[in-house]
């Protein structure tokens, strides 16, 4: 049984079908990667998995329930988070208090998890009194992701975490991010730059036109000639 | 020497301790707005009528006591009145935002509907209230009314210059120091009023967070309420109650609102000074203080003064057009409107 499992979703704004039967999974402590084109519906298929987008058809499970009418702050609940694309931060709320906010639904003491993050970005401790929204582009990021932690999910989504960062702000980010799937978390996410996110994943999903064009592991998308010629730049 | 001291009383008595009162006035209206539009996203025109309405109730809460007798002497009965005042207050704006404003707010209407509709809201609030207590000027203000008179100054200090301090201008300054540290502590170090400052910052990412929007917006309420039915009791307490001058008052509100920065917090305080002492500087008849100061020969003939003092609501409006100009996010850097 997958852990976690969006099957043959279709999905649009009005009546524009942006996700044309695609589907996604992601497994305990596994990574999954959704890479295409512009416009392939990588992003809708996020929102889509996470509740944000009312399905047409197709089922999303979540450790063998069906989950597909839960609204996302219920899924929250269950133990599923999503990392925004933008505005996914508290800009004018220090990294502390974004990660309060991050827990808000705990009642429990926070300042275990809370510790534990710092020790997973240490810079974030050193920053913890500043504002959000005047950190650099890649500590930011670090906020939100540590932002969505605080729920301690089960499942981490990422809608591009590394979009406007540096190369070495990114190999850090995936580092970082393979660091949570140790953890145990299944993590699903969205990636413009398919190579180095290929790279770290334990299955591909290459979506086009929003449809699966190919699933594989990783690693066999990236020795996938057709695959290189077509998305990864040959 | 003497001279110089008169000249500073002269300020205190006129501008300063004036400014004082007033400014933490509308520094509490102001705060109120501010609220409104960094939680629910609209400019809330009613809200001087709100503040009318608080103090209506202070009023009806005031006769009352008087009539049976109950009285906090050498306290104004008003400050009696300010917990029922608040409740009532209160109880009206969960009604309005049940009836009138969760609509627009489920339909995601824009900024611009949202102030057409406060100015509704506005408009009949103002015929409720005309319709409840009357268009004639009530005043309110029982118990000692002065806590130093000009006249006990003069004998105590020997100068020329009296100064006055009104019981209601005390009060005034006291309930807003204590009101707004109140705030300022709810905001900052309560899990409810950090998760009010989230759900301003970034509305989508609060929800993803589990915070209830719901409740969010009734707490919200529930502050403006109180904010409301003080600033507004305070201010008629000092001046006397007039309906027709909270309409009025609304503009300085909202001049002291946008200099500080909309949305900003501490903004709304500041700016509600900054409104305050300016007006009162620009339309002050400086003659008196130049005789104090200059040499006899140079002594001005005339009054000195920038602007008369019906030209009041100028000055904020100068104001507001300046910052709008130069600085349109506020002084403290509240959201653009």
């Amino acid at each position: 049984m997958t852990f976690f499992e969006g099957k043959n979703m279709y999905a649009g704004y009005g009546a524009t079908m942006i996700l044309n039967g695609c589907s996604i999974s992601v497994d305990k402590g596994k990574i999954s990667v959704i890479v295409g084109p512009n416009g392939a519906g990588k992003s809708t298929a996020m929102k889509a998995l996470f509740g944000m987008l009312p399905l047409s058809r197709g089922s999303i499970t979540f450790e063998g329930k069906d989950i597909v009418h839960l609204r996302p702050e219920q899924r929250v609940m269950l133990g599923m988070a999503y990392v925004p694309q933008t505005s996914n931060v508290f800009p004018s709320m220090t990294v502390l208090e974004n990660l309060e906010m991050g827990g808000f639904i705990r009642v429990d003491d926070l300042s275990s998890t809370i510790a534990d993050i710092f020790d997973l970005f240490p810079i974030l401790k050193t920053k913890q009194g500043q504002v959000a929204g005047e950190l650099s582009g890649g500590q930011r990021q670090q906020v939100a992701v540590a932002r969505a932690l605080m729920t301690q999910p089960k499942i981490l989504m990422l809608d591009e975490p590394t979009a406007g960062v540096s190369p070495i702000v990114m190999d850090e980010l995936f580092d970082r991010i393979i660091d949570i799937a140790k953890m145990g978390v299944a993590i699903v996410m969205v990636e413009q730059n398919a190579k180095q996110a290929l790279q770290i994943a334990d299955s591909g999903f290459v979506l086009v036109q929003g449809e699966n064009k190919f699933t594989d592991t990783g690693s066999s998308l990236l020795g996938n000639s057709e695959v290189r010629k077509a998305f990864l730049g040959g | 020497m003497i001279d110089y001291i008169n000249a500073i009383t002269l300020l205190a008595n006129y501008i300063i301790v004036p400014s004082l009162a007033y400014g933490s006035q509308l520094a509490l209206g102001a705060l109120g707005i501010t609220m409104v539009y960094a939680v629910l996203r609209f400019s809330n025109f009613a809200h001087g009528e709100i503040m009318s309405f608080g103090t209506m109730i202070s009023i009806f809460i005031v006769w009352l006591f008087q009539s049976i007798g109950i009285s906090i002497n050498p306290l104004p009965t008003a400050l009696l009145a300010l917990p029922f005042s608040i409740t009532a207050t209160i109880i009206l704006l969960l009604i309005l935002d049940k009836t009138v404003f969760r609509y627009y707010q489920k339909q995601r209407v824009q900024p611009v509907t949202f102030m057409i509709v406060s100015v509704g809201v506005m408009f009949f609030l103002a015929g409720f209230i005309r319709f409840l207590i009357g268009t004639s000027k009530k005043n309110f203000d029982d118990g000692e009314r002065f806590i130093v008179k000009a006249s006990q100054f003069k004998q105590m200090t020997g100068l020329a210059e009296g100064l006055s301090v009104r019981t209601s201008q005390s009060i005034t300054v006291i309930v807003t120091i204590l009101l707004v540290i109140f705030i300022f502590w709810f905001l900052n170090k309560t899990r409810t009023g950090k998760s009010m400052r989230a759900f301003s910052d970034n509305e989508d990412l609060a929800l993803l967070s589990g915070i209830n929007p719901e409740r969010v917006i009734i707490i919200t309420w529930i502050l403006v309420g109180v904010l409301a039915s003080v600033a507004g009791t305070l201010y008629g307490l000092d001046k006397g109650y007039k309906p027709f001058v909270y309409l009025q008052l609304v503009l300085p509100i909202f001049a002291a609102a946008i200099v500080g920065g909309v949305g900003n917090p501490i903004g709304a305080v500041a700016g509600g000074y900054i409104i305050a002492f300016s007006e009162a500087f620009i339309t002050f008849a400086y003659k008196r203080f130049l005789t104090y100061l200059l040499p006899k020969e140079w002594a001005p003939e005339g009054l000195v003064q920038i602007l008369s003092t019906e030209y009041k609501f100028a000055v904020s409006f100068v104001l507001l057009v300046i910052v709008l100009l130069v600085r349109p996010t506020g002084l403290f850097r509240g959201k653009t409107l």
